[in-house]
């Protein structure tokens, strides 16, 4: 063990422990700059022990992400080398593997068969969760809670449990006439059709529409709104923040959806399902590999940075409330 | 619908409150105004309910259905009845038992795990510090890693020729960890915790939002240490936010399936082989569609489960509250 930690402890990895200790001391003197009057030495101490705690945490949340960036713009003989190169100048990286991922690696097809993909199922969601939280929000009709049990009974059945029947399902379909291109199998409509609604989102929804003031429907009518022009100019764009949270949260499971597009994709395969076969690349072109994966996961990230807020909405609805 | 004709002149106050179908329609004109609303309440939860219908309810159904029939060995020979046997018969396997306990124990392996480390790392990020937003973004950053994202990183991680664990872990060139039938599941484990470390730590942290401040403060002028302060307000403070992951993360832990086609595809020896990938493998390895559904029954049972429990709890939680 001691000699594998010597081993370790070549160029490659001293760079790497130096970068560690530099952002570690940058951060501490930042603290201690940030709060800089009056730094009793001990409440100092304690804010840089707290920064060089988290630091520390956070190199090691960060680190396979970073090792995966890292290694996507080495050349494969020195993703190979050992002791492992653990740092470079940016000035040194190969964007070959982007280029080669973008192309032959087909992540060019996969990012737009996923885009396409997401963006059906994200907008069916939408739509069919505002038809029918509006109906449960703000009509009367015979059956209406046997019929929101059963909105709510569907977030009791896993679709690991029913996918082999749906793929057979969305095979028959593809033997109808009109439809059949293209709801069958390897299109893009089997990759959206069984997600196209979800009690949850309904479910949301309509948390969200009645918690708007009743006056307000009744003024609205009063101005000689129908339920049409309610739904559109008065409830959706006041409940933005909740069918925010919901598009985000199903923007990400599309996203990420792995066992319906493994089995139902031939050829328009999602980025997720794509990684599967670029996880298989000889070694001679593994950095295709990493370069593959850090564009797969590029989107999401853009998406957490972009609406951090929102997202975390999303995540905890069922959460935090009641 | 528009404003009432003959309404006497009142303030526009009261003419706010009364409903807006008003009393002084006609009797015929109300009921087909019922009519008509009940109409349009069916017409908005339709499109949802369709898809429910084709894509839960009916392959729901009909895995029962499937169970009772043995599959023929080579498609296009008739379903031979076999009855409840067949039940007896999965359900009796030691391939049902092996795959059961494999997924109780990534549920045991991940879930608790998953919800300390959040815990640990929301803790640490809730305290006023500058930057501590940056350390927040790091923290949540896995949630953008899907599980086919996450798996290929720790696959690579993890190669024998090219993974920096397997490396560090002085197995280079030797049995990969994902191999090695004694820690495999571990590995497996290790990287279903870090991808949902981001999720367990938003959840967290909203946790930790809603605990007043005031009381913890009051609790420090009691003169309560930190850790005193965690466990006799905080921690019971959280306790539905962590039943909440608890119960979700378990049932999400159960439909685990993208990463061990990924890592191990089940292997090796079966170590890995959790109860979905048993149900993909008997449809679509095996061609046995009998076998699947019945083992997706139980793996729906389990989530019904779970899911009461978490109803019971969440009822008592709402009753305490107001």
């Amino acid at each position: 063990m001691s000699a594998e930690l010597a081993g370790a402890l070549q160029p490659g990895f001293r760079n790497f422990l130096l970068g560690v200790a530099a952002v570690v001391t940058l951060s501490a003197a930042l603290a201690v700059a940030g709060r800089f009057v009056p730094p009793r030495p001990a409440a100092a101490f304690r804010t840089a022990n707290r920064y060089v705690l988290l630091t520390v945490l956070a190199l090691i949340v960060l680190f396979p992400i970073y090792i995966t960036v890292l290694n996507s713009v080495l050349q494969p003989n020195e993703i190979i080398r050992r002791p492992p190169t653990l740092a470079i100048w940016p000035w040194e990286a190969d964007w070959s593997g982007y280029s080669q991922a973008w192309d032959q690696g087909d992540v060019s097809s996969y990012l737009l068969n996923s885009a396409v993909v997401t963006v059906l199922i994200v907008s069916g969601q939408l739509v069919t969760s505002i038809l029918a939280a509006y109906a449960f929000a703000f009509l009367e009709f015979p059956l209406k809670r046997t019929i929101f049990v059963v909105f709510l009974a569907t977030m009791m059945v896993p679709f690991e449990v029913v996918f082999f029947t749906n793929l057979q399902t969305v095979a028959t379909m593809g033997d109808w006439p009109v439809v059949g291109d293209h709801v069958g199998l390897d299109t893009y409509g089997a990759l959206a059709i069984p997600f196209l609604a979800t009690g949850f989102g309904a479910f949301l929804v309509r948390q969200s529409f009645l918690s708007l003031p009743r006056d307000l429907r009744d003024a609205a009518a009063l101005d000689g709104y129908g339920h049409f022009r309610f739904l559109t100019r008065v409830a959706v764009p006041l409940s933005r923040p909740a069918i925010a949270s919901l598009a985000l949260f199903s923007f990400f499971s599309a996203w990420n959806q792995y066992l319906w597009p493994l089995v139902v994709s031939d050829d328009k395969r999602t980025v997720q399902v794509g990684l599967r076969q670029l996880r298989g690349v000889a070694l001679d072109q593994i950095n295709v590999t990493f370069a593959g994966t850090v564009l797969a996961a590029l989107p999401l990230f853009v998406l957490l940075l972009a609406f951090q807020k929102q997202l975390v909405r999303g995540l905890t609805a069922g959460a935090v409330k009641g | 619908m528009t404003a009432v004709p003959g309404t006497p002149a009142v303030a526009p106050d009261a003419l706010r409150r009364a409903p807006a179908s008003a009393a002084g329609a006609p009797p015929h004109r109300r009921v087909q105004r019922k009519v008509r609303e009940a109409l349009l309440g069916y017409a908005l939860v339709l499109p949802s309910l369709v898809v429910f219908g084709v894509f839960v309810f009916y392959p729901f159904a009909k895995n029962f259905w499937l169970g009772l029939y043995r599959t023929p060995p080579f498609p296009g020979l008739p379903r031979e009845y076999a009855g409840l046997d067949q039940y007896r018969d999965v359900l009796g396997s030691d391939e049902f038992w092996n795959s059961f306990w494999v997924t109780v124990r990534f549920v045991l392996l991940t879930v608790p795990a998953g919800i300390v480390l959040g815990l640990a790392l929301a803790v640490l990020a809730h305290q006023r510090l500058r930057g501590i937003a940056i350390y927040r973004t790091i923290f949540s950053s896995t949630v953008a890693t899907s599980v086919a994202v996450a798996s290929v990183i720790f696959f690579t991680l993890l190669n024998p020729q090219i993974g920096l664990f397997t490396y560090w872990l002085g197995r280079e060139g030797g049995l990969s960890p994902l191999d090695d039938p004694d820690t495999a599941l571990y590995a497996v484990s290790v990287t279903t915790i870090w991808q949902n470390l981001g999720l367990a730590f938003i959840l967290m942290s909203a946790g930790l939002q809603a605990v007043p401040d005031e009381l913890l403060e009051a609790a420090r002028v009691d003169g309560a240490g930190v850790w005193r302060r965690f466990r006799r307000v905080t921690l019971p403070l959280l306790g539905p936010t962590l039943l909440f992951a608890i119960v979700v993360g378990s049932i999400l832990a159960f439909q685990a399936f993208g990463q061990i086609d990924l890592l191990t595809e089940g292997g090796p020896e079966d170590r890995t082989n959790v109860l979905v990938y048993a149900i993909y493998t008997a449809v679509f390895k095996e061609g046995n569609e009998g076998k699947g559904a019945i083992l997706a029954i139980a793996l729906f049972v389990i989530t019904l489960v779970l899911t009461l429990v978490q109803l019971r709890f969440l009822e008592r939680r709402v009753t305490y509250e107001r």
